[in-house]
């Protein structure tokens, strides 16, 4: 069975590239546009790993992580964070969250598909 | 197309949505002062063009906005105070952004100091202010920057001792042993003294702590990337054997490295902590949820929905002719037929329909960068932004009101110093605003300058000859020149409006999509322009007229009204055309069986019907039919598609029997004015004179336009 | 000239020596006496006569638009367009819709009569002694069963310059 991967960015470019890496690799694959647009997506279907971007409208990554912390479902669920370089501060606000861990955007396919890796059993 | 190059068109159409929102955001800040809200949804903008950017390598783009981003976080928490200024500042810069986007877009460059003035100017506003905080959040400086020289295989004993919660986060130990081992070959010791007895044991708590041999080449700096993710929820002790282990060393243990893992998974999986009531979290989600669909789609669903109004009609007409009776349940299913289409028809219509904020979002940088150039202070304000409208009509409308928005701060807003004269504010206002009226769009453009100064386009007018040097003109007729072909009065041709594209054209474009254009001018008060435009340009309210054996549609929104002449109303201008005395007013018509060229209408003009219709610049005309046939709302089909463009018609449709009827063009028909006359005489030679008059039919026609 | 070309159901050519020719296959229909032929990949469908509605300051030729399942398609009348007079139309008459560089028009003839399949060497280049105007919308001719049958040229008989042409007339 193929893992299953959310990603939530409010660009529909990350969306896409996303979407077309991960399919490629094999996964299966949920959008989310944001925060609030996430948790309805996801609902109670259990994911192998969370990707989420921090800056979104309606609901950012921090309150989705944490509102993820504290789901029955997805509480143990990985969750990436999407960052960029000049947020160091970002990524320990996103732990602080419950994150698991963060990729550093821009990146490649292959960073991409390492990382999730790396957080995935 | 490639991958890459699909992703990139997304990229170029979100970074335009973006641009978009970003500028009418600014924009608002502008004038009613920064908000919180505003400025996280610029950061996010920016953040987002930003990081599309990067993964396509757009590096002037990315330094660009990495400093405009930095601001605007710097704005958010308040380190930097958000004036006036700033917020100008930031519309520059996003005005450099879009040029970078653009540059991207096309390939090509835009050399390098561009937008290098802004940028200094963003760089001082960070530095000036917060020159610390700055510096701090633009270096992600490296932890550790010992790094392996010299590539030999070193021993590392690596010290992994995670804090109690490191679970918190699903970070997986496993994991971790796994990634390192990756790097080489590695022995683990797993120290399990922490762990309490089975009852004290919270399965969500860590309590094990490893210890790592790693023989690698990688360097220390490697290792620490591992645990980054857990840098915080562990202490991590790296150190280098200095000696070197004998080969024998690692043979030690190695059984540890297998069960360690499956030691620890256990704990993990068996979640048994009371957790929060089910279906708390993703229950309550307040925004509209909304779905992206393929435009291509929704036409295909537009046209079929065209088509089966079509269809109900035929079927109606059908069984209104046919002998059978109709029963009480056929009647009431062909009404709920009728009433479910028209429903089906509307909401197909609704999902194209978009607000008009999209194109006025447009206008108040054209606004400020205008008076700019003219040394003008105007300002504008913006209302009815979410009245909507199909989206073909959205599109088409950006030209012609960017135009006229230009055309009222260049002409019709004065120079401060002359409105103080005036008695007015220095500072001009152009307002710009949308509302649906009887089925129709109703957008004007309206300024509080000078208003159009009716001598110096009389001057003009007849300068250039469009008029007679006696032509005596009424106000409005006046005013109208200024839609005249080639018409421009600004003294010194400004390279703001003076450049070819004239009101002319403006009211082309307007006349294209079945609107109208009207001006409201009142010298020294200002100048109101209004256009009026359909909802749709897939389905018109129209009249059905009879003309010979013709049928015709007339759009409703031209007809003033329906009137049988009475045979001392019309008289014949010598040398020029019909006029019918209307109340007074000598009005113009137009045979349309002339025109047209039918067979047998009606001659009897008192037997006849004339419609009296408007065109957009208020000329009425008088359409001579043969009969009212009754109100349709028909579907618009295109005649060019599979043909050509036929003047005085704007197109065609397809009535309840199946039959094709032609679109009468209001104005393409005005135009023909004055022509007929010459056509009467020459049918009447043709008819004398030839006896296939097919050909002279012909080539009488190609002196008609 | 002898018969060449053959009818698809009457079997394979009896001189048969070259096959390496592509074969090619047109419907044919008459128009008064003479039998044209069109490049089958390019009809869409044939109906049968209907009513059109004439559109004004057009060529005679133009019969009017027709209404093809929502579509609007403009009829032309093939003996006029080769001046042999008026089609005087009767329920008999048949359209047979083509597309044309991604148009599709009407072209009105008096019936529809074969589908013929010929190998492309058999078609003959019109003689220069034809002088009619019909010529240069001819691709060649071909000859089945002794009767001569027009290969036309639809893109040009109704390119879309033509089509231009009748705005030059207005």
């Amino acid at each position: 069975m193929s893992k299953k991967v959310m990603f939530v960015d409010d660009s529909k470019t990350i969306r896409e590239m996303l979407d077309f890496t991960l399919k490629g690799a094999g996964y299966e694959t949920l959008q989310g546009e944001d925060g609030v647009d996430a948790l309805q997506v996801l609902g109670d279907n259990k994911m192998d790993v969370i990707i989420t971007d921090l800056n979104m409208p309606n609901m950012d990554g921090i309150t989705l992580i944490k509102k993820l912390r504290e789901h029955p479902v997805h509480r143990s669920t990985p969750i990436l964070v999407l960052t960029t370089e000049s947020q160091t501060e970002k990524k320990m606000e996103g732990k602080q969250a419950g994150a698991t861990g963060w990729i550093v955007k821009p990146f490649t396919p292959d960073k991409l598909l390492a990382t999730i890796d790396r957080v995935i059993i | 197309m490639t991958d890459m190059d699909q992703f990139k068109r997304t990229y170029f159409e979100e970074c335009g949505e973006l641009l978009g929102d970003v500028e009418s955001t600014l924009s608002e800040m502008r004038d009613a002062g920064a908000t919180a809200d505003g400025l996280n949804a610029v950061f996010r903008g920016v953040h987002t063009i930003k990081g599309g950017g990067g993964a396509f390598g757009f590096e002037d783009l990315v330094t660009f906005a990495h400093g405009y981003e930095t601001l605007l976080d710097m704005l958010r928490d308040g380190r930097v105070d958000c004036t006036t200024e700033i917020v100008d500042l930031l519309l520059r810069a996003n005005d450099i952004v879009a040029g970078l986007v653009g540059a991207a877009e096309s390939g090509e460059s835009l050399g390098e100091d561009y937008g290098a003035d802004i940028k200094s100017k963003i760089e001082a506003a960070i530095s000036g202010d917060a020159p610390s905080d700055a510096a701090a959040s633009q270096v992600d400086v490296p932890q550790n920057a010992s790094s392996a020289d010299d590539g030999g295989i070193k021993t590392y004993i690596v010290e992994f001792i995670p804090n109690l919660d490191l679970l918190q986060n699903a970070s997986e130990p496993l994991l971790l042993i796994r990634q390192l081992g990756s790097l080489g070959e590695i022995v683990s010791e797993v120290i399990a003294d922490k762990v309490p007895s089975l009852d004290e044991l919270n399965p969500e708590e860590v309590f094990l702590t490893w210890r790592f041999i790693l023989k690698s080449d990688c360097s220390e700096e490697e290792i620490r990337e591992v645990f980054e993710f857990v840098e915080d929820d562990c202490v991590l002790k790296i150190s280098v054997d200095s000696e070197v282990v004998p080969e024998a060393a690692e043979d030690s243990e190695p059984e540890a490295v297998e069960s360690t893992p499956a030691a620890d998974v256990e704990p993990k999986v068996a979640q048994v902590k009371t957790a929060p009531p089910a279906g708390q979290a993703p229950t309550k989600a307040p925004a509209v949820s909304s779905m992206r669909v393929d435009l291509d789609k929704v036409d295909r669903m537009v046209n079929m929905v065209g088509e089966l109004v079509i269809t109900q009609a035929m079927i109606q007409e059908q069984l209104r002719n046919s002998t059978v009776e109709m029963s009480a349940e056929l009647e009431r299913g062909l009404e709920d037929l009728t009433h479910h289409t028209r429903e089906l028809q509307e909401s197909v219509m609704a999902i194209r329909a978009q607000p008009v904020k999209s194109v006025f979002a447009r206008m108040p940088r054209l606004v400020r960068e205008l008076s700019e150039t003219l040394e003008k202070e105007v300002k504008i304000v913006t209302s009815g932004e979410d009245t909507e409208v199909d989206k073909t009509v959205v599109e088409q409308l950006g030209d012609p009101l960017m135009h006229m928005i230009r055309n009222s701060v260049d002409h019709g807003i004065e120079m401060p110093d002359d409105r103080e004269a005036a008695g007015k504010p220095r500072e001009g206002t152009v307002h710009l605003s949308a509302e649906h009226r009887s089925g129709r769009i109703v957008i004007s453009i309206q300024d509080d300058g000078a208003g159009i100064n009716r001598e110096r386009v009389l001057g003009k007018a007849r300068e250039k000859g469009l008029i007679g040097k006696n032509d005596v003109l009424s106000d409005e007729e006046i005013d109208n020149l200024i839609f005249h072909p080639g018409f421009s009065t600004a003294q010194t041709v400004s390279n703001v409006s003076g450049r070819g594209v004239g009101m002319d054209v403006v009211k082309q474009n307007i006349r294209n999509m079945g609107g109208r254009i009207n001006i409201d001018n009142e010298p020294g008060q200002g100048t109101k322009f209004s256009l009026s435009l359909p909802l749709t340009l897939a389905v018109l309210d129209g009249m059905v007229i009879g003309v010979g054996e013709e049928i015709y549609i007339l759009p409703l929104t031209n007809i003033i009204e329906t009137l049988r002449p009475v045979e001392k109303d019309v008289n014949a201008l010598v040398g020029c055309f019909d006029v019918l005395s209307i109340r007074g007013e000598y009005v113009p018509i137009l045979y349309v069986r002339d025109v047209f060229g039918i067979k047998n209408a009606k001659q009897d003009i008192t037997k006849s019907l004339v419609v009296l219709v408007e065109t957009e610049d208020s000329k009425k005309i008088g359409l001579v039919v043969d009969e009212m046939l009754g109100q349709s709302q028909v579907v618009i089909k295109s005649l060019e598609a599979n043909y050509q463009a036929i003047h005085g018609v704007s197109g065609a449709t397809i009535l309840g029997s199946g039959r094709v009827a032609l679109i009468l063009d209001v104005i393409g028909l005005s135009d023909l004015i004055g022509s007929q006359s010459d056509q009467k005489n020459l049918e009447k030679l043709v008819v004398t004179k030839s006896k296939s008059n097919d050909d002279i039919v012909a080539e009488d026609r190609t002196q008609v336009v | 000239m002898e018969s060449v070309a053959e009818k698809v159901e009457s079997g394979s050519s009896d001189d048969g020596e070259i096959h390496d020719s592509e074969t090619l296959q047109f419907i044919t229909f008459r128009v008064g006496e003479e039998e044209y032929g069109v490049d089958i990949m390019s009809v869409l469908e044939i109906k049968g006569w209907s009513e059109t509605t004439r559109l004004p300051n057009s060529p005679e030729y133009m019969k009017g638009v027709i209404n093809l399942r929502g579509v609007i398609v403009p009829i032309f009348d093939l003996r006029l367009r080769f001046s042999m007079g008026d089609t005087e139309v009767t329920k008999t008459h048949v359209v047979v819709i083509v597309s044309i560089e991604g148009r599709d028009v009407g072209i009105l003839v008096d019936a529809v009569s074969d589908i013929l399949t010929i190998y492309e060497h058999d078609i003959r280049p019109i003689p220069d002694v034809d002088e009619s105007s019909r010529s240069e919308f001819l691709k060649g001719l071909v000859t089945v069963n002794e009767r001569m049958v027009s290969l036309l040229d639809i893109e040009k008989l109704f390119h879309v310059g033509e089509l231009e042409n009748i705005e030059g007339i207005e």
